[in-house]
């Protein structure tokens, strides 16, 4: 589903990625480990066309994403849910609005969004909360709206950046379940992570990265540096 | 589909304009200062054409004709006068009429008016006085005359004298003036209106710096350009309505308080009633100025930070 091919991307000579080659299945859950600065974060960013990769290619199908045009672009990246550790959210926004601009832009009804929107955030745990705006929740209830946003338009890759980076344990246990419970449904899910715990307990796929490496592919893996 | 998309974008417009009360308070604010400016110039471009053309009407040359000149002869000069292109109007004073005004004139001055009763003949001769389009017209008039004179040197000439040589050197220096004016006041004003819209501009250029993290996210997320671009237009447009009515409200009662001074100052022009007059124009330009400024100064900004 999501292919890298030698994937390489430098920043004034420093090699962030080097020569990454991978493939992602449909419906699986990978997760990429790794230091600070083993390039996970670039990874996930160059799926988001966010960065853009110094040589090699990232085939989405048979689509190559670096090769698409900037008015195409928007199109790709709804095919694409986005987690990230600092959540992201629109901040003049409610919880609804939220979600509800990311099924506005995609050309949704009215009356789609007047019934997905609780319906996704009642998935989260968060239909009290569909009129605060982000500064009114806190951490673990941010990145629950952010979840219900990236989900919504069901898209056919999550990707979660650092998801639970910023927040405590029970927070994180909730947010992997839902990660889990989106991939039972039938969505790939790529995560990244420094947490041992959370990788322990998923019992997935392990990616591990070192120095824009990868070192270690286990199907069934667990986290180990 | 279209129709809901504009209709999204309206209302994300107005709900962020609402929201970010504070940002749009001061745009508003530095963008009404502009249309004040705007609205200003206008004020002050009127008034000045208006004393320049008062103080242009008070400039004429007279011809002052021979006691013997006759009436048929006068008016025929007048006729050909008013069929020169520089002349805007012509006025005949009679040798009878030159008279009555020259009494009138010294009513209290018992001894020239006792030396006019010892005096056989009206010793007054008849007046054209004439008017051109622009003062800096009166020389060829004045050659005009001159030739026309010499002209009928076969019999005796008619114009006893001319009084633009009298008066050359106060019409050269009032065309100057009335020529620097036009072109200082002007110069003045396109400087004021550049400095006070790129402020504006720029005001909003700040305001959407705030967002541009905000633009950045909407991006990754999949709004197109245009879903991303239309909310801050739609927020420029309503900066530039309500600065465009603030700025409309707030001259009237301050013409209405200037408006007599104004009258008395500037020689005729009623800053108040040139407001009420024209208001449907004021309307229009400070209305347009306000939206096209909020609605480009966004379009462009926006641009910026859409680079993701």
């Amino acid at each position: 589903m999501i292919h890298f091919d030698k994937i390489t991307k430098k920043y004034n000579g420093c090699v962030a990625l080097d020569e990454i080659s991978f493939t992602v299945k449909p419906k699986e859950f990978v997760s990429l480990v790794g230091h600070s600065g083993a390039g996970k974060t670039t990874l996930l960013k160059m799926i988001l066309v966010e960065e853009r990769p110094s040589s090699g290619s990232i085939l989405f199908g048979s689509v190559n994403i670096h090769a698409l045009k900037r008015n195409k672009l928007h199109k790709y990246r709804r095919k694409i849910g986005a987690i990230f550790q600092d959540f992201r959210l629109l901040p003049n926004k409610t919880a609804f609005e939220n979600i509800a601009f990311a099924m506005e832009m995609a050309g949704r009804s009215d009356s789609e969004i007047a019934a997905d929107v609780p319906y996704v955030l009642e998935m989260v745990d968060l239909g009290d909360k569909m009129w605060n705006f982000p500064r009114e929740l806190s951490g673990g209830e941010k990145q629950r709206v952010a979840i219900a946003r990236a989900i919504v338009n069901q898209p056919d890759v999550v990707i979660a950046d650092e998801p639970t980076g910023s927040l405590d344990p029970i927070n994180t246990y909730e947010i992997v379940q839902i990660l889990k419970k989106i991939n039972d449904l039938g969505t790939t899910v790529i995560l990244t992570t420094h947490n041992k715990g959370v990788i322990d307990s998923l019992g997935k796929r392990v990616i591990t990265m070192e120095k824009g490496r990868i070192i270690r592919d286990d199907p069934t893996g667990r986290y180990v540096l | 589909m279209v129709w809901t998309s504009i209709k999204r974008v309206i209302k994300a417009g107005a709900v962020n304009f609402y929201r970010n009360g504070f940002v749009s308070l001061s745009s508003v604010f530095i963008m009404t200062i502009t249309l004040f400016v705007i609205g200003g110039v206008i004020f002050l471009s009127a008034t000045l054409s208006a004393s320049l053309e008062e103080i242009k009407s008070k400039v004429d040359v007279n011809v002052y004709f021979q006691t013997s000149a006759s009436e048929e002869e006068i008016t025929a000069l007048k006729g050909i006068l008013l069929r020169l292109p520089e002349v805007k109007d012509v006025e005949y004073i009679s040798r009878e009429q030159a008279l009555e005004n020259f009494k009138k004139r010294h009513e209290n001055d018992e001894l020239t008016l006792q030396a006019l009763e010892e005096l056989p003949d009206n010793p007054l001769g008849a007046v054209l006085n004439i008017r051109a389009k622009e003062p800096s017209e009166y020389e060829g008039i004045a050659n005009f005359l001159k030739s026309e004179n010499a002209l009928s040197s076969g019999s005796t000439p008619i114009i006893d004298e001319v009084n633009y040589y009298d008066h050359k050197t106060a019409i050269d220096r009032l065309s100057n003036i009335i020529r620097s004016a036009q072109t200082l006041g002007l110069a003045l004003a396109f400087l004021l209106v550049v400095v006070s819209i790129s402020i504006a501009f720029n005001t909003i250029r700040l305001a959407i710096y705030i967002s541009r993290e905000e633009i950045g996210v909407m991006r990754l997320v999949g709004a197109s350009d245009k879903y991303i671009r239309g909310p801050f237009v739609v927020s420029g447009v309503l900066y530039g309505v309500s600065a465009a009515l603030i700025t409309l409200a707030l001259f009237y009662p301050l013409t209405y308080y200037l408006g007599d001074s104004t009258e008395d100052f500037f020689s005729g022009l009623n800053v108040f009633r040139y407001y009420t007059l024209h208001f449907g124009e004021f309307f229009l330009i400070i209305a347009g100025s306000g939206i096209a400024l909020g609605a480009v100064s966004s379009f462009l900004a926006v641009r910026r930070y859409l680079n993701v």
